[in-house]
């Protein structure tokens, strides 16, 4: 480092000695760090306490808090694989989880392929009702699913195609429910790639379809990634559309949770052990995309 | 199959002399149809249809097929849907590269958009007409009985309940959600890096727990034991600390404490995804606009509320309208925790209850309509944005 420019770069070895300013070189603010403390602190809380229930024998659950665990002097201190040993065996809970990643797996991938190809052609094409079709998807989008369920119980069930019950029918609605929301981020992130990319392969003579799979589907892995991250939480973590197009066999982990939630008294201490398998692969999805996640969502997929 | 083909290229025949001679008249060879390339795209696009559709009744109705296996039916599914859908698309231009170059152009955009927009129409538009015709209509739809069902469900007083604890939850929690959001947001962005991470990470936590795992976690803060035992739920613990009796929170309908209470859950769970969009609006605000404001001598408050608020505000307005939506269809927290007792109950759980418990297809679809109604505002400012955002 020679002397001339030490100047302009002591700025950072001075910050770092002095405790009011940060490495960046920025004022420290107390204010911040004591309030982001606390509000992380108070919104971890509530799952720490039902990480610890769960593995308290259930005596102990029914006789204290679960915060008498952090007490050292306290008297009864056990821990148990018990609650985690019973979801499993008793409240099929093993199989319930297969069916969630059997159902969520699809229900994430397949409206994604399609949804892809429609943002292309919104994004890069011109043609006759094309903004009236994209004003149809914004629209859709705010209506409430709930609207769908008598006609498509009809329509998925005996007196129709008969598969209602069945993974396929809960794949199908995932799907088509979650397609406006996906071709609307995905039009979004493809908005803002360079159009002279997408015009010069057309020079080259390449189609729209080798167009789309060589340029700007790979461009717009990240608001893919972020949407799958997204659809794969909705699907997997979805109450109401499991417990009416799932047979009792087909059951997701999440009605099977509330199954136990609604039981007063029996099976209670299963209820925490089977909440917290319920969380754990959507949880390790969300911070293992987390990284597209943020990025797709905040640069033009969801624009103000 | 080819004969689908041959109307469109005998259309276009006297037009392609002017088109060939105009531009590059040695080159194109596609101005006319390729006959085989339209068959083999018809044929595939219907085989892989049928073969398709078929191969997911199959994982439907003959489960032993797959020997009961549900991660072979759900990898076979994954692989086929996907599968398909490329296998489709790839026919499907197939078809079209044989089509005469003009019709091609003009109708490939449609090709792409019309699979996608298929599953719209079937899962959302078409439900959406009929659950309006089905209002009109009996508990099983076999028969019209005029305004009965609306009748039945404006006179009931369960009704009129739903509608006002609908009315608190949307009033509260978009509110609270962005105004926390924003906080968070604005106190992170002053942490160093690390500390913003950190902190981030443990308030966006709670978005991939699922509505009914949230209910779990905070069933377990808002336990009640009797006064004469050791309480178990924390609020019980922290009020009877205070000097207070253990009491049945979610059975207070006082001020409507109890869905007060459930809306605390889902605020909880959703400022991590208000904070995640408006912390990324707060760091797209240019640095000089902060220094300008700061150099004509506003203090840091000022220039939150007269710089960055007002470039943020487009964010807040998303965020707000997508936590809206959320709250207007609330359901799994109401139904997983109070199922509606003792005042709490919300319309899109007066629904399920109606169709799932009572079996009124007909009460159950007017509800959906009401729901629908209510919507509308926000379904036209949304397209009134768009369209604002296309026109500049």
């Amino acid at each position: 480092m020679s002397t001339t420019t030490s100047e302009r770069t002591q700025a950072a070895p001075k910050a770092r000695r002095n405790p009011k300013l940060m490495a960046d070189g920025r004022r420290r603010s107390w204010f911040a760090i004591i309030t982001m403390t606390v509000l992380a602190v108070l919104w971890t809380i509530p799952t720490i306490g039902l990480l610890i229930t769960s593995f308290r024998p259930r005596e102990d659950v029914a006789a204290s808090g679960w915060w008498t665990m952090l007490n050292p002097f306290a008297g009864d201190k056990g821990l148990t694989l018990d609650n985690y040993r019973g979801v499993f065996e008793g409240a099929s809970m093993g199989s319930a989880f297969i069916n969630s990643i059997a159902i969520a797996v699809p229900a994430t991938i397949i409206p994604i392929m399609f949804a892809a190809f429609a943002a292309y052609a919104f994004t890069f094409m011109n043609f006759p009702l094309k903004d009236l079709l994209f004003i149809v998807i914004v629209a859709v989008m705010v209506v409430p699913i709930q609207v769908a369920f008598v006609p498509m119980l009809n329509v998925l069930g005996p007196n129709g195609l008969g598969i209602s019950g069945q993974f396929a029918a809960v794949w199908l609605l995932h799907t088509g429910f979650g397609m406006p929301l996906c071709i609307y981020v995905l039009r979004n992130y493809m908005n803002t790639l360079p159009v002279s990319v997408v015009e010069s392969a057309k020079i080259d003579g390449c189609s729209h379809y080798q167009t789309f799979w060589k340029l700007v589907a790979p461009m717009a892995m990240p608001a893919m990634a972020a949407y799958a991250t997204l659809q794969f939480l909705w699907v997997w973590n979805d109450l109401l559309i499991a417990s009416l197009f799932l047979s009792p066999d087909n059951q997701t982990v999440i009605v099977r949770l509330a199954q136990l939630l609604g039981t007063q008294g029996q099976g209670q201490e299963l209820l925490t052990a089977g909440a917290f398998v319920s969380m754990i692969l959507p949880m390790l999805v969300f911070f293992g995309l987390q990284r597209f996640f943020v990025r797709g969502l905040t640069s033009g997929a969801v624009k103000g | 199959m080819s004969t689908q083909g041959t109307p469109p290229v005998a259309q276009d025949v006297p037009d392609e002399p002017d088109v060939d001679l105009t531009q590059t008249p040695t080159k194109d060879p596609q101005a006319k149809a390729n006959m085989a390339g339209l068959a083999i795209g018809v044929v595939g696009m219907a085989l892989t249809a049928w073969l398709a559709i078929n191969l997911f009744l199959a994982l439907a109705f003959y489960p032993q097929w797959f020997f009961h296996n549900k991660f072979l039916i759900g990898a076979i599914g994954a692989i086929a849907g996907v599968g398909a859908a490329y296998v489709l698309f790839y026919f499907l231009n197939k078809f079209i590269d044989s089509l005469p170059r003009r019709l091609s152009n003009g109708v490939i955009p449609y090709a792409f958009v019309l699979p996608g927009l298929g599953f719209i129409a079937l899962v959302l538009i078409y439900p959406t007409v009929q659950t309006v015709n089905y209002s009109f209509a009996n508990r099983d739809s076999t028969a019209y009985v005029g305004l009965d069902n609306y009748r039945e469900i404006f006179a009931s007083n369960e009704f009129w309940q739903s509608l006002l604890n609908n009315a608190l939850w949307l009033l509260i929690v978009p509110a609270v959600t962005v105004i926390l959001g924003v906080a968070v947001a604005v106190l992170a962005d002053r942490l160093s890096a690390t500390g913003e991470k950190v902190s981030k990470s443990f308030i966006f936590l709670p978005m991939a727990i699922s509505f009914v795992g949230a209910s779990a976690i905070w069933n377990l803060v808002y336990d009640w034991r009797p006064a004469d035992q050791g309480q178990t739920g924390l609020l019980n613990a922290i009020w009877t600390g205070l000097g207070g009796t253990p009491q049945v929170w979610l059975q207070i309908d006082t001020a409507r404490l109890n869905s007060i209470l459930m809306m605390v859950i889902l605020i909880w769970l959703q400022v991590g995804f208000a904070m995640i969009l408006l912390s990324g609006a707060i760091k797209a605000v240019p640095e000089d606009t902060l220094e300008a404001a700061r150099i004509d001598g506003a203090n840091e408050r000022q220039v939150f509320f007269k710089v960055v608020l007002p470039q943020i505000k487009g964010t807040i307005i998303t965020v707000f309208i997508t936590v809206l939506i959320l709250v207007l269809k609330i359901f799994d927290i109401v139904f997983v925790l109070t199922n509606g007792r003792n005042t709490s109950n919300v319309i899109a759980n007066l629904f399920y209850n109606e169709l799932f418990a009572r079996g009124e297809g007909g009460t159950a679809s007017a509800i959906v309509v009401v729901l629908l109604v209510l919507v509308l505002p926000v379904l036209w400012y949304q397209v009134k944005t768009f369209r604002e955002e296309q026109g500049q």
